[in-house]
């Protein structure tokens, strides 16, 4: 009953917005820039905006996360600093995403004088994510047999060619999948985003350029009354986008796992 | 340094976090025979074998006292070089433990870590694939996975993995535990083939493997050394009661 209720409100959801929303998805609003602040035109700068957002964010959490991951797992084990690291990252985790919001507009746009932009915007979504990256990765090392390193060590393995050789090619579906998860999060965050990296319609030209993403763009054109048509055209986009991120990365984790068993 | 010797143990305990699990070892291995270290279940087997490449070096919380040398060298010493000794001293494990890789991939695991050429790898790992006779059952897919093979398969790879390595010592933890009479045959019979190049340690299976392959035998209770001597002498007439007890299945 739990379980249909689930994805009853599910498929509302999906059906309420490609409902409304498909009819707007012409070629064209994809390719076009929003025009009359989104009432005319397409989404591509926002299209843009997002994945920018997203891959910075996702360069910076990965490192950091699988790092600390590795070392929370494979360099420290009940050791004081690594239970003020895992502390850390659940207090991390436990954090609304509006403070890193704050966070990231005192911080990069003001402090650092980053402005709204990309950067920003991306680091504070990288900060906002990488508990997530961690407690995954750190499990899917946790969960890579023993034996792997046994095997490897006994071979005249240092520590280093271990991790690197035996474990981390086994935990990367696992590692892979956090990300994935993370990338959703990220993707969706609309106020944090709206603090740190602006909502400038312009399509950006560097790393410095204040964006916005398809979630603010969704968000300011329902908020403002601007155009419900073009809001759920956005959101059906959105859905879209996130459809085809998920379907191709579990299709390179599968062939991923198939080449190897 | 005398070659009646190979590694010596000399009063060795070896503790785990809370657990004693070797008392007072005192035990010279013979270079180039197999020796079978026999005992019930949490006797030390598996400790003391861990012990002789150091891979106990990875358990948290545990330690040891006395020394254990290979060749007249304390491989406890600090100056000692943990990755070469663990080169010299090959270890095959309870179960097959083949890594999610490709077979090529695993058998030059070990000669990868020191990067050497291809050329020299394709050598080594067709000889290695040889010496542990799975090379005519592998040698058109060496680029399939590894975990595609059958578990005596596997455990001939594990073999063949350590045998690149040209390693002087092998330590072998009931290596036909998950395996059939055939394959278990196979492995002893290629056993007989590795003595005359190596120095073997093997748990065995069974009473009956150790009486098979063994040329020594050492029996341990609850981490002690009890008796240890020529196998022969050993399987037909123990000296200590014991030893006796067990190997009658009195107890065990």
């Amino acid at each position: 009953m739990a379980a249909l209720s689930t994805i009853a409100v599910m498929i509302l959801i999906l059906f309420q917005i490609l409902r409304e929303g498909l009819p707007v998805l012409h070629l064209n609003f994809f390719f076009d820039s929003p025009r009359e602040m989104g009432r005319e035109g397409g989404i591509l700068s926002t299209i843009i905006g997002t994945m920018a957002l997203t891959i910075v964010a996702v360069i910076f959490a990965t490192p950091l996360g699988v790092g600390t991951a590795i070392f929370l797992r494979e360099y420290t084990r009940e050791s004081r600093i690594g239970r003020m690291i895992r502390f850390g990252t659940d207090c991390l985790a436990g954090v609304p995403s509006i403070i890193f919001g704050l966070f990231g507009f005192v911080f990069f746009v003001i402090r650092l004088n980053m402005g709204w932009s990309i950067l920003s915007g991306g680091l504070t979504m990288a900060a906002m994510i990488l508990p997530t990256v961690i407690s995954t990765a750190e499990e899917s090392i946790k969960a890579v047999p023993y034996s792997y390193r046994e095997v490897s060590y006994s071979l005249g393995g240092t520590k280093w060619q271990t991790v690197t050789r035996a474990v981390l090619p086994s935990a990367l579906p696992g590692i892979l999948t956090g990300i994935l998860l993370s990338v959703g999060r990220s993707i969706g965050e609309t106020a944090a985003v709206i603090l740190t990296a602006g909502s400038s319609l312009v399509m950006p030209t560097s790393l410095f350029s204040p964006i916005r993403t398809m979630s603010v763009h969704f968000y300011i054109l329902a908020r403002e009354g601007i155009s419900m048509k073009m809001a759920y055209g956005t959101g059906a986009a959105l859905i879209l986008l996130v459809l085809i991120i998920n379907m191709l990365a579990h299709w390179m984790i599968n062939q991923y796992i198939r080449h190897r068993a | 340094m005398s070659q009646r010797v190979k590694i010596a143990i000399k009063d060795f305990n070896f503790h785990y976090e809370s657990v004693q699990a070797l008392r007072n070892i005192n035990l010279d291995i013979p270079p180039k025979q197999i020796f079978a270290v026999f005992g019930p279940a949490r006797s030390g087997k598996t400790t003391l074998l861990k012990s002789l490449n150091r891979l106990t070096d990875l358990i948290f919380g545990s330690g040891h006292t006395g020394t254990i040398s290979l060749d007249g060298m304390d491989i406890y010493d600090p100056k000692v070089d943990l990755i070469e000794l663990r080169r010299r001293i090959g270890m095959l494990f309870d179960l097959p433990t083949p890594l999610p890789m490709s077979i090529f991939d695993n058998v030059a695991y070990g000669l990868k870590l020191s990067g050497k050429n291809k050329k020299y790898l394709n050598e080594r790992v067709e000889k290695a694939l040889k010496s542990a006779v799975l090379w005519e059952e592998v040698k058109d897919r060496l680029h399939a996975s590894a975990l595609r093979l059958s578990g005596g398969q596997q455990q001939r790879l594990c073999m063949a993995r350590i045998l690149t390595l040209e390693p002087e010592v092998l330590l072998l933890d009931e290596p036909c535990s998950g395996l059939d009479p055939i394959s278990t045959a196979s492995i002893e019979e290629t056993l007989n083939q590795l003595k005359k190049e190596y120095t073997i340690v093997i748990v065995p299976h069974n009473i009956q493997q150790a009486s098979r392959v063994a040329d020594h035998a050492g029996f341990f209770l609850n981490g002690e050394l009890i008796e240890e001597g020529p196998a022969y002498q050993i399987f037909t007439r123990p000296k200590n009661k014991q030893t006796e007890d067990y190997l009658t299945g009195r107890f065990g």
